[in-house]
């Protein structure tokens, strides 16, 4: 199984109205329902995005079950994601010819050009920033992968132009 | 209402639903909804990934069919009435491989891609909820019991259980509330034989499973399905309200009193939940990590209670068999193995695709008469049945029959039917690395062996595979592999090592090339095979160097180059730029 791998976001403390509303709703919906821990959180990520350590704390209390069961359960299962994901996937290919060719050049300047570390999302959630292994496109290394787009021979200085047309 | 034309679409259902909505949008700003209805249909074969369009009454058969193109479809043919020629398929364009192959029998998928999966009518009018009818008007338990008896059907999951003795268990068992539950936590890759009947013939699953809580008493069933399948899911909980509907599902069945209702629970991305116990931890809401057998799920399953808890296709089979006899199911397949299979065929073959065939076929037949034989005309070298957790089939058991004792006594497991040709240029090292990491990361990490076992002979497949392993390393694989299965609690830890034990025992040489030689017979392993240039055949057209990520290339224009092997990454760029097949692979 995964670990947990996805870092908080520290920023998000509290629920947002519309999540708890959400929350309310979805926690009324599966009252009484034997077993709807797994209910619960899957309807709390489809229709909210990801299940925040804000919302975790909400359903454990409201459900009367420890928060490191919710916890223990969201971290046993890959479906689901603690934190948001941008509308915009930046993966950079860390496969060998890629990797020699500068990729990891690539991750730092992408690093600082969004401000997020390898697995986290910009503030405005326009970028989540992954890397990836060998998508074979070994011609144009190194590439960068943007949501479907393969853009190759990346150079550092490059870098902001390629992610201008992601709004 | 009487429509003026029906379309019914074909194809994979993940991939029609864009053409459906496109179709449907169209027809609705055209104005035709009334006259025109659009009907879903579940294809059986996948040889040809196209989404296909039939419109009746004209007969036109469309194939290729994209969003944008079945607008066109309706505003040229559905509006005007001019087929949109282009998009048609041509008498003679037609594959005759398309076709079930006649050593096919369809019992499970029988109304797959014939019947439209959200209309109860079309499955009532195939004989649907007939056999419940029967069972619960007619029937006792013991009866139906008696009749599953005499069918022989065992569990399509894999282990191959008797139904009927599993029914008998929670039967017997004593509770105040029993459960049924349906694993459709179809988790091999690969393997999509469920999906198809939960997404073709959902009513044959509901069926099935009412069937079998009116013989163990249980009012309450769970269909368990992952998350990856969400038009199943969509699928089976249209068919759960139509049920309802129709008083099929809920409370005084038939008006015998009966009572039973069903609830879809979604998966979340975990292999390991495909185990039953698992999957009831899961259905419970909790992690799941499987629990200590026994007590069995009979005896002691969800939330405690006695549970009884099959597969897709084995509830799928139930009805068939109660309206048609447990001796016409006993009358397909071995002595041991009744009825029919189904698979997913995968892999270095021609056609690949879901078939279902009468158990006892032979290995042979299954690849080269159903499957059209090895891809490309190449040599057959094993294959995988039973997924990740399964073994391989070498050439020299290619007559054996296919039941669960035969895959058995090889190493093999029937699985779930996963069907994975392998031909020569599939590296029996790289493929037991490739199941290893599959199973490595799926462990749920309960049992101490296989969490820890499974990391520790992907570390040693990983290091075979980049040259880097060492006398010993085989047999470490074997020991390690006896103490991971004997050491697990469930079938995943059980299974991990079948892969590798038995690609082993049946190719050794493979192994042991790998490790003394530093050789990759099948030319896979990058680590241990080399490019080169055939100075006599290289033209010096400079391609390969140019296009070489890694600048390992060398040469003069005009003269022959060079490739040096300590800066390739043997990415094999050069071999396919070359426009000579100078390059080749050592």
């Amino acid at each position: 199984m995964t670990l947990a791998t996805e870092r908080a976001t520290p920023t998000i403390l509290e629920l947002s109205s519309e999540e708890k509303v959400e929350l309310d709703r979805i926690l009324e919906e599966n009252r009484g329902r034997p077993g709807a821990t797994m209910v619960v959180l899957t309807l709390t990520q489809e229709r909210l995005g990801y299940v925040s350590p804000p919302m975790q704390r909400y359903i454990a209390d409201s459900m009367g079950i420890p928060l490191s069961h919710i916890y223990g359960v969201l971290t046993f299962y890959s479906f689901f994601r603690m934190a948001p994901i941008g509308r915009h996937k930046v993966s950079i290919c860390l496969g060998t010819a890629c990797y020699v060719r500068g990729g990891p050049s690539l991750v730092e300047k992408l690093q600082q050009v969004l401000g997020v570390e390898v697995g986290e999302t910009t503030e405005d959630n326009r970028f989540t920033l992954e890397t990836c292994r060998c998508v074979g496109a070994c011609s144009q290394a190194p590439v960068v992968m943007i949501d479907d787009d393969v853009v190759g021979r990346v150079q550092p200085q490059d870098v902001a132009k390629a992610l201008r047309k992601y709004e | 209402m009487a429509y003026r034309a029906h379309v019914i679409i074909s194809g994979d259902p993940q991939q029609a639903q864009p053409v459906t909505v496109a179709l449907l949008d169209e027809i609705g700003l055209l104005g035709l909804s009334n006259e025109i209805e659009v009907l879903a249909a579940t294809d059986l074969t996948v040889a040809t990934p196209s989404i296909e369009a039939i419109v009746y009454p004209d007969g036109v058969h469309y194939r290729d069919l994209t969003p944008d193109n079945a607008r066109l479809v309706a505003t040229e043919h559905l509006l005007k009435g001019r087929p949109v020629q282009n998009l048609m398929v041509q008498e003679q364009a037609v594959e005759p491989l398309d076709e079930p192959s006649t050593k096919e029998v369809r019992v499970v998928l029988r109304n797959v891609g014939v019947i439209n999966p959200e209309s109860i009518d079309d499955y009532i009018a195939q004989d649907g909820y007939a056999a419940l009818g029967k069972v619960l008007t007619e029937m006792t338990p013991d009866g139906v019991l008696a009749e599953l008896k005499t069918s022989a059907l065992r569990g399509r999951g894999g282990a191959g259980f008797p139904a009927w003795m599993k029914w008998t268990f929670a039967r017997n068992a004593p509770g105040d509330q029993k459960y049924v539950v349906c694993n459709g936590d179809e988790g091999d890759p690969g393997a999509f034989m469920n999906r198809r009947v939960l997404e073709g013939d959902p009513h044959s699953v509901l069926e099935g499973m009412a069937i079998a809580a009116y013989v163990i008493g249980a009012t309450q069933g769970y269909l368990y399905v992952r998350a990856e399948y969400p038009i199943a899911i969509r699928t089976l909980r249209v068919a759960i309200e139509q049920a309802r509907e129709y008083g099929l599902l809920g409370k005084d069945i038939f008006g015998t009193g009966f009572c039973f209702d069903l609830e879809v629970r979604m998966g979340a991305g975990a292999f390991v939940c495909g185990e039953e116990t698992a999957l009831m931890e899961s259905v419970q809401g909790n992690r799941g990590q499987p629990r200590t057998r026994p007590p069995f799920p009979a005896t002691s399953g969800l939330w405690g209670k006695p549970t009884n808890i099959n597969n897709v296709e084995t509830y799928a089979n139930v009805p068939q068999i109660l309206l048609n006899g447990g001796a016409w199911f006993a009358a397909m397949g071995t002595e041991k193995s009744k009825g029919t299979k189904t698979f997913a065929i995968a892999g270095k073959v021609k056609r690949t695709g879901l078939i279902e065939v009468p158990l006892g076929i032979t290995v042979r037949e299954i690849v080269y008469d159903v499957g059209g034989g090895v891809l490309n005309d190449k040599a057959f070298k094993a294959v995988q049945t039973g997924g990740p957790l399964g073994g391989c089939i070498p050439e020299k058991h290619l007559d054996m029959p296919v039941d669960y004792e035969s895959l058995a006594s090889v190493g093999s497991a029937m699985g779930s039917g996963g069907f994975i040709v392998m031909d020569e240029e599939t590296c029996m090292v790289d493929m037991a690395r490739f199941f290893m990491e599959f199973a490595q990361e799926e462990s749920c990490g309960k049992c101490v062996p296989c969490r820890v076992g499974t990391r520790k002979m992907l570390d040693i497949l990983e290091a075979i595979c980049a040259g880097k392993g060492k006398p010993g390393d085989i047999e470490a694989l074997e020991t390690l592999g006896r103490s991971v299965k004997i050491g697990s609690l469930c079938g995943l830890g059980q299974g991990a090592p079948n892969p590798v034990l038995s690609m082993i025992e049946n190719f050794r040489e493979e192994y042991e090339a790998h490790i003394y030689d530093k050789r990759c017979p099948a030319k896979v392993c990058r680590a241990l095979i080399e490019y080169k240039i055939d100075p006599e055949t290289c033209i010096g057209c400079t391609r390969c160097a140019r296009n070489c990520p890694v600048n390992a290339i060398t040469g003069i224009a005009r003269q022959p180059h060079v490739i040096d092997p300590e800066i390739c990454i043997r990415c094999g760029i050069c071999a396919q730029v070359c426009p000579v097949n100078a390059v080749s692979v050592e």
